[in-house]
């Protein structure tokens, strides 16, 4: 007989399931690496492996929240490079580095509350209004900086992208990327702001009813969308020692990748940080072992796609098939 | 019913029906408003520059715009019923890195078998689309963002940094960009006629009418005993084999074709669709406004080259016009919807 609360439970159980699932890929991989070559687990390859994914996870946190309000934005690849030659252009001006630091940060927000207004005020879809601010922003990007790089930056600053933490494999970067972890975890599965998303994912005319303010929250989520992609922008610039208005070209894409394989319905309202965090992980380990193998970088495109492919495809298969079989048994039991 | 109503119909001053009608008529075309733009677009850049209007320019728009507006139709049916499809780049790509290498390999291959081949790559790859997003049920962004891909990264795989040259490509499958019927290129004659067949199939027959009852209401038109899942499939089997025939358009129009051919071209084709008016939410769109959406933002590229915008500006200019293209639609559309709701209410 079914309990009371089986609805929910049900849903908390298919999380699991999939985080479980997971879990188990990641282990995986971690040993076929390990086989592959012996290199892998060695402190400097963590440390690449880790530095390599840093854009990437640091854009998909928020872009978690996002999908799980049943939006999307598609823009964030475009106001990471726009940030990138903003910095660049900011510090050719003179301007001291922490100051150059903070205005990107609040370019990046201000990109994020453009697309957030647009969404709101119009009550547009987001996924038409982000593929427009793609190419606006990414145009900015050109009309700050052309088709220059601007590479001097301060050393002390540059350092930060490639040096460790203290005699560890933790790239320094990668600080960021655990203190967004956190953070970010802690907004979506413990605070009212948090559930509040999941509502909104679910039927929005519904979480507005019950007193949420759908347009306020939706606007925060954008304007953090955006701060993240600078964010994640000033961090690609230093540890590349390169701004330039192509950075992170088709990133959005990866990140929208990542999240989904985590979990998170594209559909909203369904998902959980744990499993995007795995997912990156999962991604991350597996591109660095399959370099290590020589495996080339157009195999790793293939072997993204699948992954995402699978991650929704097999348990909706596996669905098929449990219902199928119960219909199967019902019509024997009469 | 109807004897109740009809008396009230001449105590409405016809003259003033009649304006009204017009009015809302307009703002309801919006192919007829996009048309507008157009020629206003065209009007304002051959002010400014009078040497704007020439053969060469005019020739260059409808090349360019053609493989655009032909993938733009495509995306319209997908996106009539509330699915996208992404993976359109990467099927141009393939196709006409496919069908390049095939000329390379038979050299007096005929044109006509040229393009049944990239069409054929481009209903298997919409095939595989399809079947995801009926069969298992994958949302359509993300089976086509995978396919995208996968059918790249095998792109890549199987090219290798090769290269198809336009001099591996005989004359007669060359005629297909430089050829032309009464001064119109037989590319865009091509385009012309895949269009018409299409907005004609949308409008006139039942399947295509589906496609709006299916992207309307989903529920609904299951239940009005439409078969949604096949009339889906075709959907994207049109869109693939559309795509699969504008790769062989490519390769005849640029000759050159590489691994990363067509890379990116889908969130172009999708902004044409929006700035043509076709509803990302579904069941609103035309063939005609997506073709001149996918028009506009063509003539709008080029006449920034005519204007001598430095390139760095040209994106940006261009981003900002799809944004205020999309919410000016919107105002319109809710403008239009407010007058006939009020029109309903106290006429």
């Amino acid at each position: 007989m079914a309990k009371p609360d089986s609805a929910l439970s049900t849903t908390r159980r298919r999380h699991l399931q999939w985080e479980a699932m997971l879990a188990i890929v990641l282990v995986v991989s971690l040993v076929a690496g390990r086989v592959l070559s012996p290199l892998f687990l060695s402190g400097a390859n963590i440390s690449n492996m880790l530095a390599d994914f840093t854009e990437i996870a640091l854009i998909a946190l928020p872009m978690t929240l996002i999908i799980v309000a049943a939006e999307i934005d598609l823009s964030v690849a475009s106001v990471l490079g726009a940030s990138s030659a903003l910095m660049g252009v900011l510090w050719h001006m003179g301007l001291p580095m922490p100051l150059v630091i903070v205005l990107v940060l609040m370019f990046g927000t201000l990109a994020g509350l453009f697309n957030g207004l647009v969404i709101v005020r119009f009550g547009l879809p987001s996924l038409a209004v982000t593929i427009g601010t793609l190419a606006l922003f990414r145009g900015l990007a050109y009309v700050l900086l052309g088709d220059q790089a601007i590479a001097d930056f301060p050393a002390s600053y540059t350092a930060f992208g490639i040096d460790t933490v203290g005699n560890t494999f933790l790239p320094m970067p990668f600080v960021l990327v655990i203190a967004g972890a956190v953070v970010f975890t802690v907004v979506l599965q413990a605070t009212p702001f948090g559930r509040s998303l999941f509502a909104i994912g679910a039927n929005p005319t519904a979480a507005q009813f019950s007193g949420i303010d759908v347009a306020k929250t939706k606007l925060r989520l954008f304007m953090m969308s955006g701060a993240m992609a600078a964010l994640a922008g000033i961090v690609y610039t230093l540890r590349f020692t390169s701004a330039r208005g192509d950075n992170g070209e088709g990133f959005e894409l990866s990140v929208i990748a990542a999240v989904l394989f985590g979990g998170v319905s594209i559909f909203g309202g369904r998902g959980s940080m744990i499993g995007v965090l795995l997912s990156l992980v999962i991604i991350g380990v597996l591109r660095n072992a399959l370099t290590l193998a020589d495996v080339s970088s157009e195999t790793l495109t293939i072997v993204t796609g699948a992954l995402l492919l699978s991650s929704v495809l097999i348990p909706n298969l596996v669905a098929r098939w449990r219902a199928a079989r119960e219909k199967r048994l019902m019509a024997q039991a009469l | 019913m109807m004897t109740r109503h009809s008396p009230t119909l001449p105590a409405m001053p016809p003259s003033d029906t009649k304006r009204e009608s017009l009015a809302v008529s307009i703002a309801k075309s919006r192919e007829l408003t996009l048309f507008i733009v157009l020629l206003v677009l065209i009007g304002a850049t051959a002010a400014v520059k009078p040497d704007f209007l020439n053969l060469q320019n005019l020739r260059d728009v409808l090349l360019n715009v053609s493989i655009i507006g032909l993938l733009t139709a495509g995306m319209t049916i997908v996106m009539l019923m509330r699915h996208i499809d992404l993976s359109v780049a990467s099927v141009v790509g393939v196709s006409a890195y496919a069908v390049g290498s095939l000329f390379v390999v038979f050299p007096h291959m005929p044109v006509i078998v040229a393009m049944l081949a990239g069409i054929g790559i481009g209903l298997a790859i919409g095939a595989v689309n399809g079947a995801l997003v009926t069969f298992g049920r994958v949302p359509s962004l993300v089976a086509t963002l995978s396919t995208l891909y996968i059918v790249r990264g095998a792109d890549y795989a199987w090219v290798h940094g090769g290269q198809i040259n336009a001099t591996s490509l005989p004359d007669a499958f060359a005629s297909i960009a430089t050829g032309a019927l009464f001064g119109v290129p037989n590319l865009v004659l091509i385009a012309l006629v895949v269009l018409i067949a299409l907005s004609v199939y949308l409008k006139q027959y039942r399947g295509g009418r589906e496609h709006y009852a299916i992207g309307s209401n989903p529920e609904a038109a299951r239940l009005a005993g439409i078969r949604v899942d096949r009339r889906v499939m075709i959907g994207f089997l049109l869109s693939g084999a559309i795509a699969g025939l504008a790769g062989v358009l490519w390769l005849a129009r640029f000759g050159t074709v590489d691994a990363s051919t067509a890379k990116g071209i889908e969130l172009q084709v999708v902004a044409a669709a929006v700035v043509g008016s076709v509803a990302i939410t579904g069941g609103v769109g035309t063939i005609a406004g997506a073709t001149l959406g996918a028009l506009v933002l063509g003539v709008i590229n080029i006449a920034l080259v005519v204007l001598r915008v430095s390139p760095f500006w040209q994106q940006a200019i261009q981003g900002a016009l799809i944004v205020a293209a999309i919410a000016l639609d919107t105002l319109l559309a809710r403008s239009v919807a407010r007058r006939m709701m009020r029109k309903r209410d106290h006429g």
